[in-house]
Protein backbone atom coordinates (compact mmCIF):
# COMPACT_ATOMS: atom_id res chain seq x y z
CA UNK A 1 0.00 0.00 0.00
CA UNK A 2 1.07 3.52 -0.56
CA UNK A 3 1.91 6.10 1.89
CA UNK A 4 -0.73 8.26 2.68
CA UNK A 5 -0.52 12.24 3.16
CA UNK A 6 -0.36 11.79 6.83
CA UNK A 7 2.41 9.35 6.94
CA UNK A 8 4.76 11.66 4.54
CA UNK A 9 3.76 14.42 6.79
CA UNK A 10 4.84 12.49 9.84
CA UNK A 11 8.33 11.92 8.59
CA UNK A 12 8.19 16.15 7.37
CA UNK A 13 7.95 16.59 10.89
CA UNK A 14 10.21 14.24 12.09
CA UNK A 15 13.02 15.34 9.77
CA UNK A 16 12.46 19.43 10.09
CA UNK A 17 12.41 18.76 14.19
CA UNK A 18 15.67 16.74 13.60
CA UNK A 19 17.19 19.55 11.39
CA UNK A 20 15.79 22.05 13.82
CA UNK A 21 16.61 20.76 16.56
CA UNK A 22 19.69 19.86 16.33
CA UNK A 23 20.47 23.51 14.71
CA UNK A 24 19.44 24.82 18.03
CA UNK A 25 20.86 22.40 20.49
CA UNK A 26 24.31 23.15 18.78
CA UNK A 27 24.12 26.88 19.64
CA UNK A 28 24.53 25.51 23.04
CA UNK A 29 27.12 23.08 21.44
CA UNK A 30 29.29 25.69 20.77
CA UNK A 31 29.33 27.48 24.20
CA UNK A 32 29.53 23.92 25.82
CA UNK A 33 32.37 23.04 23.57
CA UNK A 34 34.00 25.99 23.29
CA UNK A 35 34.19 26.49 26.94
CA UNK A 36 36.06 22.95 27.38
CA UNK A 37 38.74 23.74 25.04
CA UNK A 38 39.22 27.21 26.40
CA UNK A 39 39.28 25.64 30.07
CA UNK A 40 36.02 27.99 30.58
CA UNK A 41 33.01 27.28 32.29
CA UNK A 42 30.70 28.37 29.83
CA UNK A 43 26.86 29.43 29.40
CA UNK A 44 25.19 27.91 32.40
CA UNK A 45 23.11 30.82 33.67
CA UNK A 46 19.80 30.21 32.46
CA UNK A 47 17.62 28.78 34.58
CA UNK A 48 13.87 26.86 35.29
CA UNK A 49 12.21 27.14 39.15
CA UNK A 50 16.25 26.87 39.58
CA UNK A 51 16.77 23.88 37.65
CA UNK A 52 20.30 24.75 35.29
CA UNK A 53 20.93 21.39 33.57
CA UNK A 54 24.21 22.12 32.55
CA UNK A 55 23.08 25.42 30.83
CA UNK A 56 20.83 23.50 28.22
CA UNK A 57 18.01 25.85 28.79
CA UNK A 58 20.45 28.61 27.33
CA UNK A 59 19.44 28.14 23.44
CA UNK A 60 15.44 28.26 24.61
CA UNK A 61 16.73 32.02 26.30
CA UNK A 62 18.02 32.25 23.18
CA UNK A 63 14.93 31.77 20.89
CA UNK A 64 12.40 33.76 23.23
CA UNK A 65 15.16 36.70 22.83
CA UNK A 66 15.25 36.57 19.30
CA UNK A 67 11.88 36.66 18.91
CA UNK A 68 10.89 39.37 21.43
CA UNK A 69 13.70 41.89 20.45
CA UNK A 70 12.63 44.70 18.01
CA UNK A 71 13.55 43.86 14.11
CA UNK A 72 14.42 47.45 12.72
CA UNK A 73 14.65 47.80 9.45
CA UNK A 74 16.80 50.93 8.53
CA UNK A 75 14.94 53.62 6.21
CA UNK A 76 17.52 52.85 3.92
CA UNK A 77 17.01 49.80 3.26
CA UNK A 78 14.70 47.81 0.88
CA UNK A 79 12.27 46.87 2.60
CA UNK A 80 10.88 43.97 0.86
CA UNK A 81 14.07 41.96 -0.06
CA UNK A 82 15.77 42.94 3.54
CA UNK A 83 12.75 41.17 5.33
CA UNK A 84 12.57 38.35 2.84
CA UNK A 85 16.24 37.10 2.43
CA UNK A 86 16.50 35.98 6.16
CA UNK A 87 13.64 33.71 5.04
CA UNK A 88 14.98 32.71 1.81
CA UNK A 89 18.47 31.34 3.44
CA UNK A 90 16.56 29.66 5.99
CA UNK A 91 14.21 28.21 3.59
CA UNK A 92 16.98 26.66 1.08
CA UNK A 93 19.21 25.42 4.23
CA UNK A 94 16.18 23.44 5.14
CA UNK A 95 14.66 21.90 2.30
CA UNK A 96 17.79 19.87 1.46
CA UNK A 97 17.04 17.79 4.31
CA UNK A 98 13.68 15.87 2.47
CA UNK A 99 16.06 13.53 0.44
CA UNK A 100 18.48 12.70 2.92
CA UNK A 101 17.34 9.00 3.99
CA UNK A 102 17.27 8.93 7.78
CA UNK A 103 16.31 4.64 7.83
CA UNK A 104 15.08 1.96 5.76
CA UNK A 105 11.54 0.78 5.89
CA UNK A 106 9.26 0.87 8.43
CA UNK A 107 6.39 -1.97 7.96
CA UNK A 108 3.11 -0.34 9.61
CA UNK A 109 0.54 -2.79 9.85
CA UNK A 110 0.49 -3.68 5.33
CA UNK A 111 1.71 0.06 4.88
CA UNK A 112 5.73 0.06 4.08
CA UNK A 113 7.04 3.35 5.12
CA UNK A 114 10.19 4.33 3.04
CA UNK A 115 11.83 6.70 5.58
CA UNK A 116 13.07 9.62 3.23
CA UNK A 117 10.73 12.13 2.80
CA UNK A 118 10.72 12.42 -0.83
CA UNK A 119 12.57 9.80 -2.44
CA UNK A 120 14.29 11.42 -5.47
CA UNK A 121 15.97 9.04 -8.37
CA UNK A 122 18.12 12.22 -8.57
CA UNK A 123 18.84 12.98 -4.73
CA UNK A 124 22.51 13.78 -4.68
CA UNK A 125 21.82 16.42 -8.03
CA UNK A 126 19.01 18.16 -5.50
CA UNK A 127 21.51 17.86 -2.51
CA UNK A 128 23.98 19.88 -4.95
CA UNK A 129 21.22 22.58 -6.50
CA UNK A 130 20.10 23.36 -3.16
CA UNK A 131 23.52 23.73 -1.61
CA UNK A 132 24.04 26.14 -4.76
CA UNK A 133 20.85 28.11 -3.83
CA UNK A 134 22.02 29.30 -0.70
CA UNK A 135 23.78 31.89 -1.38
CA UNK A 136 20.96 34.04 -2.29
CA UNK A 137 19.36 34.81 0.92
CA UNK A 138 23.52 36.05 1.96
CA UNK A 139 23.42 38.12 -1.55
CA UNK A 140 20.23 39.86 -1.43
CA UNK A 141 20.11 40.35 2.34
CA UNK A 142 23.61 42.28 2.31
CA UNK A 143 22.32 44.21 -1.13
CA UNK A 144 19.15 44.84 0.59
CA UNK A 145 20.56 46.37 3.64
CA UNK A 146 22.28 49.16 2.13
CA UNK A 147 25.17 49.33 4.00
CA UNK A 148 29.03 49.14 2.51
CA UNK A 149 30.20 46.71 5.09
CA UNK A 150 27.09 44.43 4.53
CA UNK A 151 27.48 44.56 0.98
CA UNK A 152 31.80 43.45 0.97
CA UNK A 153 30.38 40.38 2.90
CA UNK A 154 27.85 39.79 0.15
CA UNK A 155 30.84 40.14 -2.07
CA UNK A 156 33.02 37.75 -0.05
CA UNK A 157 30.40 35.37 0.58
CA UNK A 158 29.11 35.07 -3.56
CA UNK A 159 32.42 34.81 -4.42
CA UNK A 160 33.89 32.32 -1.69
CA UNK A 161 30.18 30.17 -2.22
CA UNK A 162 30.69 29.77 -6.02
CA UNK A 163 34.01 28.95 -5.89
CA UNK A 164 33.37 26.03 -3.58
CA UNK A 165 30.33 25.15 -5.11
CA UNK A 166 32.40 23.65 -8.16
CA UNK A 167 34.42 22.00 -6.20
CA UNK A 168 31.47 20.61 -4.53
CA UNK A 169 30.51 18.87 -7.26
CA UNK A 170 33.45 17.54 -8.13
CA UNK A 171 34.74 16.26 -5.12
CA UNK A 172 31.82 13.39 -5.05
CA UNK A 173 31.91 12.61 -8.47
CA UNK A 174 34.21 9.65 -7.28
CA UNK A 175 31.47 8.84 -5.21
CA UNK A 176 29.03 8.46 -8.14
CA UNK A 177 31.31 6.72 -10.35
CA UNK A 178 31.61 3.96 -7.36
CA UNK A 179 27.71 3.46 -7.07
CA UNK A 180 26.21 4.52 -10.49
CA UNK A 181 23.62 6.35 -9.38
CA UNK A 182 22.67 9.16 -7.59
CA UNK A 183 19.72 8.09 -5.43
CA UNK A 184 20.39 8.36 -1.78
CA UNK A 185 18.74 5.51 -1.02
CA UNK A 186 20.11 3.51 -3.25
CA UNK A 187 23.64 4.89 -2.30
CA UNK A 188 23.15 4.06 1.44
CA UNK A 189 21.39 0.76 0.46
CA UNK A 190 24.82 -0.72 -1.29
CA UNK A 191 26.94 0.58 1.27
CA UNK A 192 25.18 -2.30 3.42
CA UNK A 193 27.63 -5.27 2.94
CA UNK A 194 31.04 -5.89 4.30
CA UNK A 195 34.63 -5.88 3.08
CA UNK A 196 36.39 -9.41 3.65
CA UNK A 197 33.50 -10.19 6.05
CA UNK A 198 34.65 -8.28 8.79
CA UNK A 199 34.79 -4.08 7.82
CA UNK A 200 31.71 -2.40 7.40
CA UNK A 201 31.98 -1.18 3.21
CA UNK A 202 30.97 2.70 4.32
CA UNK A 203 32.02 4.92 1.16
CA UNK A 204 34.74 6.08 3.25
CA UNK A 205 36.73 3.02 2.69
CA UNK A 206 36.51 3.51 -1.09
CA UNK A 207 36.64 7.17 -0.96
CA UNK A 208 39.34 8.41 1.66
CA UNK A 209 40.50 11.22 -0.50
CA UNK A 210 37.02 11.98 -1.78
CA UNK A 211 35.74 12.43 2.21
CA UNK A 212 38.49 14.97 2.95
CA UNK A 213 37.98 17.08 0.12
CA UNK A 214 34.30 16.88 0.58
CA UNK A 215 34.01 17.47 4.58
CA UNK A 216 36.50 20.66 3.62
CA UNK A 217 34.64 22.09 0.87
CA UNK A 218 31.32 21.24 2.79
CA UNK A 219 32.79 23.51 5.94
CA UNK A 220 33.24 26.20 3.40
CA UNK A 221 30.21 25.95 2.29
CA UNK A 222 28.60 26.37 6.13
CA UNK A 223 30.84 29.51 5.92
CA UNK A 224 31.92 29.02 9.62
CA UNK A 225 35.47 29.52 10.91
CA UNK A 226 37.74 28.82 9.14
CA UNK A 227 35.81 29.81 6.14
CA UNK A 228 33.82 32.91 7.52
CA UNK A 229 35.33 35.55 5.66
CA UNK A 230 31.93 36.93 4.79
CA UNK A 231 30.51 37.45 7.90
CA UNK A 232 34.78 38.14 9.59
CA UNK A 233 32.89 39.94 12.79
CA UNK A 234 36.84 41.71 13.81
CA UNK A 235 36.51 43.03 10.17
CA UNK A 236 33.62 43.78 8.97
CA UNK A 237 30.93 42.71 10.67
CA UNK A 238 29.15 40.89 7.70
CA UNK A 239 26.45 40.24 5.03
CA UNK A 240 24.11 40.57 8.20
CA UNK A 241 25.23 43.90 9.93
CA UNK A 242 22.12 45.81 9.55
CA UNK A 243 19.87 42.55 11.04
CA UNK A 244 18.31 42.38 14.38
CA UNK A 245 15.99 40.50 16.18
CA UNK A 246 14.67 37.52 14.20
CA UNK A 247 16.06 39.01 11.04
CA UNK A 248 19.38 38.06 13.16
CA UNK A 249 18.91 35.11 14.56
CA UNK A 250 17.18 33.43 10.92
CA UNK A 251 21.07 33.57 9.78
CA UNK A 252 22.41 32.15 12.98
CA UNK A 253 20.45 29.65 12.58
CA UNK A 254 21.17 29.08 8.81
CA UNK A 255 24.72 28.49 9.38
CA UNK A 256 24.03 26.46 12.18
CA UNK A 257 21.80 23.80 9.72
CA UNK A 258 23.65 23.96 7.07
CA UNK A 259 26.52 22.24 9.86
CA UNK A 260 23.93 20.08 10.38
CA UNK A 261 23.13 19.48 6.76
CA UNK A 262 27.26 18.64 5.66
CA UNK A 263 27.32 16.46 9.00
CA UNK A 264 24.12 14.30 7.07
CA UNK A 265 25.45 14.32 3.47
CA UNK A 266 28.99 13.23 5.12
CA UNK A 267 27.39 10.53 6.82
CA UNK A 268 24.81 9.67 4.01
CA UNK A 269 27.92 9.40 1.16
CA UNK A 270 30.70 8.22 3.01
CA UNK A 271 29.64 6.63 6.57
CA UNK A 272 26.89 4.29 5.33
CA UNK A 273 24.08 6.38 6.29
CA UNK A 274 21.47 4.76 8.80
CA UNK A 275 23.90 1.44 8.05
CA UNK A 276 24.47 -0.24 11.37
CA UNK A 277 27.29 -2.63 11.01
CA UNK A 278 26.59 -6.63 10.81
CA UNK A 279 22.62 -5.21 10.86
CA UNK A 280 20.63 -6.51 8.26
CA UNK A 281 17.02 -6.23 7.33
CA UNK A 282 15.85 -8.79 9.82
CA UNK A 283 18.70 -8.69 12.85
CA UNK A 284 22.77 -8.89 13.60
CA UNK A 285 24.70 -11.43 11.60
CA UNK A 286 28.25 -11.09 12.98
CA UNK A 287 31.31 -11.76 11.53
CA UNK A 288 32.18 -14.47 14.05
CA UNK A 289 28.68 -16.14 12.79
CA UNK A 290 26.34 -14.98 15.93
CA UNK A 291 22.87 -14.40 14.92
CA UNK A 292 20.78 -11.98 16.84
CA UNK A 293 17.16 -11.37 15.30
CA UNK A 294 15.10 -8.56 15.80
CA UNK A 295 11.29 -7.35 14.56
CA UNK A 296 11.13 -4.84 11.85
CA UNK A 297 10.39 -1.89 14.13
CA UNK A 298 13.89 -2.66 16.64
CA UNK A 299 15.88 -2.58 13.28
CA UNK A 300 14.08 1.17 12.36
CA UNK A 301 15.04 2.59 15.86
CA UNK A 302 18.46 1.00 15.65
CA UNK A 303 18.57 2.30 12.10
CA UNK A 304 17.79 5.90 12.77
CA UNK A 305 19.59 5.67 15.88
CA UNK A 306 22.72 5.21 13.99
CA UNK A 307 22.23 7.84 11.71
CA UNK A 308 21.44 10.42 14.46
CA UNK A 309 24.47 9.35 16.17
CA UNK A 310 26.81 9.63 13.23
CA UNK A 311 25.46 13.17 12.65
CA UNK A 312 26.02 14.11 16.11
CA UNK A 313 29.52 12.87 15.69
CA UNK A 314 30.58 14.96 12.76
CA UNK A 315 28.45 18.13 14.31
CA UNK A 316 31.02 17.25 17.24
CA UNK A 317 34.06 17.62 14.74
CA UNK A 318 33.23 20.71 12.93
CA UNK A 319 32.67 22.18 16.25
CA UNK A 320 36.76 21.56 17.17
CA UNK A 321 37.78 22.47 13.57
CA UNK A 322 35.59 25.45 14.13
CA UNK A 323 37.18 26.02 17.93
CA UNK A 324 40.67 25.05 16.48
CA UNK A 325 41.54 26.93 13.62
CA UNK A 326 41.64 30.37 12.84
CA UNK A 327 40.25 32.66 9.77
CA UNK A 328 42.26 32.12 6.86
CA UNK A 329 42.57 35.62 4.65
CA UNK A 330 40.34 36.09 2.13
CA UNK A 331 42.41 35.22 -0.83
CA UNK A 332 43.64 32.46 1.23
CA UNK A 333 40.28 30.61 0.96
CA UNK A 334 39.94 31.44 -3.25
CA UNK A 335 43.51 29.85 -3.23
CA UNK A 336 42.74 26.76 -1.18
CA UNK A 337 39.76 26.48 -3.31
CA UNK A 338 41.00 26.83 -7.05
CA UNK A 339 44.37 25.55 -7.10
CA UNK A 340 44.60 23.11 -4.18
CA UNK A 341 41.01 21.17 -3.83
CA UNK A 342 39.57 21.25 -7.31
CA UNK A 343 42.42 20.01 -9.11
CA UNK A 344 42.88 17.26 -6.30
CA UNK A 345 39.64 16.45 -6.27
CA UNK A 346 39.81 15.99 -10.23
CA UNK A 347 42.93 13.93 -9.91
CA UNK A 348 40.35 11.58 -7.61
CA UNK A 349 37.78 11.12 -10.25
CA UNK A 350 40.95 9.65 -12.60
CA UNK A 351 42.19 7.63 -10.26
CA UNK A 352 38.83 6.31 -9.05
CA UNK A 353 38.55 5.65 -12.53
CA UNK A 354 41.49 4.02 -13.19
CA UNK A 355 40.89 1.72 -9.95
CA UNK A 356 37.12 0.50 -11.65
CA UNK A 357 38.98 -0.15 -14.71
CA UNK A 358 41.40 -2.20 -12.89
CA UNK A 359 39.28 -4.10 -10.54
CA UNK A 360 36.71 -4.89 -13.66
CA UNK B 1 -9.98 19.82 -11.62
CA UNK B 2 -7.41 17.31 -10.05
CA UNK B 3 -4.39 17.86 -7.41
CA UNK B 4 -2.12 17.46 -11.17
CA UNK B 5 -4.28 20.34 -12.77
CA UNK B 6 -3.99 22.30 -9.67
CA UNK B 7 -0.20 21.86 -8.75
CA UNK B 8 0.52 22.48 -12.71
CA UNK B 9 -1.43 26.15 -12.76
CA UNK B 10 0.18 27.40 -9.76
CA UNK B 11 3.60 26.95 -10.86
CA UNK B 12 2.58 28.17 -14.30
CA UNK B 13 1.10 31.39 -12.53
CA UNK B 14 4.47 31.59 -10.27
CA UNK B 15 6.74 31.25 -13.90
CA UNK B 16 4.53 33.40 -15.05
CA UNK B 17 4.26 36.47 -12.17
CA UNK B 18 7.71 36.01 -11.87
CA UNK B 19 8.33 37.04 -15.33
CA UNK B 20 6.10 40.40 -15.22
CA UNK B 21 8.37 41.03 -12.56
CA UNK B 22 11.58 40.51 -14.53
CA UNK B 23 10.30 41.91 -17.67
CA UNK B 24 8.52 45.28 -15.69
CA UNK B 25 11.02 46.15 -12.75
CA UNK B 26 12.98 48.99 -13.25
CA UNK B 27 15.62 47.02 -10.32
CA UNK B 28 18.08 44.86 -11.81
CA UNK B 29 18.76 43.33 -8.68
CA UNK B 30 14.10 42.67 -8.33
CA UNK B 31 14.54 41.49 -12.00
CA UNK B 32 16.93 39.12 -10.82
CA UNK B 33 14.98 38.39 -8.12
CA UNK B 34 11.81 37.67 -10.20
CA UNK B 35 14.37 35.28 -12.70
CA UNK B 36 15.35 32.94 -9.86
CA UNK B 37 11.32 32.55 -9.29
CA UNK B 38 10.84 31.75 -13.38
CA UNK B 39 13.23 29.50 -13.70
CA UNK B 40 12.23 27.88 -10.59
CA UNK B 41 8.58 27.63 -11.71
CA UNK B 42 9.67 26.18 -15.06
CA UNK B 43 11.70 23.47 -13.15
CA UNK B 44 8.60 22.57 -11.34
CA UNK B 45 6.90 22.04 -14.78
CA UNK B 46 9.97 19.51 -15.68
CA UNK B 47 9.20 17.89 -12.94
CA UNK B 48 5.00 17.59 -13.76
CA UNK B 49 6.17 15.99 -17.07
CA UNK B 50 8.50 13.13 -15.23
CA UNK B 51 11.92 14.86 -16.42
CA UNK B 52 13.53 15.16 -13.02
CA UNK B 53 16.89 14.94 -14.47
CA UNK B 54 16.48 18.57 -16.37
CA UNK B 55 14.16 19.97 -13.95
CA UNK B 56 17.51 19.36 -11.14
CA UNK B 57 19.88 21.02 -13.80
CA UNK B 58 17.91 23.51 -14.91
CA UNK B 59 18.07 24.88 -10.88
CA UNK B 60 21.80 23.46 -10.48
CA UNK B 61 23.03 25.53 -13.74
CA UNK B 62 20.22 28.20 -13.95
CA UNK B 63 19.22 29.39 -10.95
CA UNK B 64 22.59 28.59 -8.86
CA UNK B 65 25.08 28.93 -11.44
CA UNK B 66 24.49 31.47 -14.33
CA UNK B 67 22.00 33.62 -12.39
CA UNK B 68 24.15 33.69 -9.17
CA UNK B 69 27.01 34.73 -11.04
CA UNK B 70 25.14 37.25 -13.27
CA UNK B 71 24.41 38.97 -9.15
CA UNK B 72 27.31 39.07 -8.83
CA UNK B 73 29.17 40.50 -11.99
CA UNK B 74 26.26 43.43 -11.21
CA UNK B 75 27.56 43.51 -7.68
CA UNK B 76 31.40 43.92 -9.05
CA UNK B 77 29.87 46.96 -11.42
CA UNK B 78 30.82 50.39 -10.92
CA UNK B 79 27.60 51.80 -9.51
CA UNK B 80 27.09 48.47 -7.09
CA UNK B 81 23.43 47.00 -7.92
CA UNK B 82 21.88 50.78 -8.36
CA UNK B 83 22.27 50.33 -12.25
CA UNK B 84 19.85 51.89 -14.03
CA UNK B 85 18.62 49.72 -16.79
CA UNK B 86 16.74 51.58 -18.88
CA UNK B 87 17.47 52.84 -22.28
CA UNK B 88 17.10 56.54 -24.21
CA UNK B 89 16.01 55.54 -27.13
CA UNK B 90 12.57 54.26 -27.43
CA UNK B 91 11.70 52.44 -30.83
CA UNK B 92 7.73 51.70 -30.12
CA UNK B 93 6.96 51.08 -34.13
CA UNK B 94 9.64 48.26 -34.86
CA UNK B 95 9.00 47.03 -31.32
CA UNK B 96 5.39 46.54 -31.85
CA UNK B 97 6.09 45.15 -35.46
CA UNK B 98 8.49 42.77 -33.52
CA UNK B 99 6.27 41.64 -30.59
CA UNK B 100 3.14 40.90 -33.20
CA UNK B 101 5.37 38.43 -35.44
CA UNK B 102 6.71 36.83 -32.25
CA UNK B 103 3.52 36.65 -31.16
CA UNK B 104 1.77 35.03 -34.22
CA UNK B 105 4.26 32.72 -34.27
CA UNK B 106 3.97 31.30 -30.40
CA UNK B 107 -0.07 31.48 -31.11
CA UNK B 108 0.33 29.11 -33.95
CA UNK B 109 2.98 26.90 -31.70
CA UNK B 110 0.36 26.67 -28.97
CA UNK B 111 -2.79 25.99 -30.84
CA UNK B 112 -0.72 22.80 -32.97
CA UNK B 113 1.01 20.83 -30.41
CA UNK B 114 -0.28 18.10 -28.95
CA UNK B 115 0.03 18.80 -24.95
CA UNK B 116 0.15 16.12 -22.52
CA UNK B 117 -2.51 16.57 -20.13
CA UNK B 118 -2.23 14.02 -17.48
CA UNK B 119 1.50 12.91 -15.52
CA UNK B 120 2.48 9.92 -15.91
CA UNK B 121 1.89 7.57 -12.54
CA UNK B 122 5.96 5.86 -12.57
CA UNK B 123 8.77 8.25 -12.46
CA UNK B 124 11.41 6.58 -14.17
CA UNK B 125 15.12 7.25 -13.64
CA UNK B 126 16.51 9.74 -16.17
CA UNK B 127 19.88 9.93 -15.33
CA UNK B 128 21.43 7.29 -16.62
CA UNK B 129 20.16 7.08 -19.62
CA UNK B 130 20.55 10.55 -20.68
CA UNK B 131 24.42 10.01 -19.42
CA UNK B 132 24.69 6.63 -21.69
CA UNK B 133 23.66 8.62 -24.52
CA UNK B 134 25.64 11.33 -24.00
CA UNK B 135 28.66 9.22 -24.21
CA UNK B 136 27.52 7.23 -27.22
CA UNK B 137 25.07 8.69 -30.32
CA UNK B 138 25.55 12.16 -28.75
CA UNK B 139 29.37 12.26 -28.42
CA UNK B 140 30.50 14.76 -30.80
CA UNK B 141 28.06 17.57 -29.76
CA UNK B 142 29.01 16.93 -26.15
CA UNK B 143 32.17 17.19 -27.17
CA UNK B 144 31.97 20.18 -29.14
CA UNK B 145 30.48 22.00 -26.27
CA UNK B 146 33.54 20.92 -24.20
CA UNK B 147 35.93 22.39 -26.46
CA UNK B 148 33.81 25.74 -27.08
CA UNK B 149 33.51 25.87 -23.15
CA UNK B 150 37.25 25.34 -22.84
CA UNK B 151 37.69 27.77 -25.05
CA UNK B 152 35.20 30.68 -23.64
CA UNK B 153 37.27 29.85 -19.70
CA UNK B 154 40.89 30.27 -21.07
CA UNK B 155 39.84 33.35 -23.32
CA UNK B 156 38.15 34.66 -19.83
CA UNK B 157 41.44 33.96 -18.20
CA UNK B 158 43.54 35.68 -20.86
CA UNK B 159 41.28 38.90 -20.54
CA UNK B 160 41.71 38.96 -16.93
CA UNK B 161 44.89 38.79 -16.85
CA UNK B 162 47.32 41.17 -14.97
CA UNK B 163 49.67 43.09 -17.02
Amino acid sequence: MAEGIGIILLKFGFILLFALGLGGLLTWVERKQSAIMQDRIGANRASIFGLRLIGLFHPLADAIKMFTKESFTPASAEKFLFTLAPAISVFFALIGFAVIPFGDKLIFGDTVVNLQVAPLNVGLLYLFAVAGLAVYGVVLGAWASRNNYAMLGGMRAAAQMISYEVALGVTIFGSIMIYQTVDLQQIVHLQGGTFWGWLPAWGIFMQPLGFILFLTVGIAETKRVPFDAPEGESEIIGYFIEYSGMGFGMYFLTDFVETVMISAITVTLFFGGWQVPYLLADGFHFPWGEVWLLNNWTVALFQIASFSLKVMFFLWLQMAIRWTLPRFRYDQILRLGWKYILPISLLNIVLTGIVIMVLK
Amino acid sequence: MNFYDIVFYLFAALTIASAGVLVFSRNVVYSAVGLLFALSGVAGLYVLLAADFVAIVQILIYVGGILVLLLFGVMLSQKGMRVDIGTGAKQLGPAMIVVAGVLVVLFRMIMKTPWALQSVSEFEPTTNKIGVLMMTDYLIPFEIASVLLLGALVGAAFIARKD
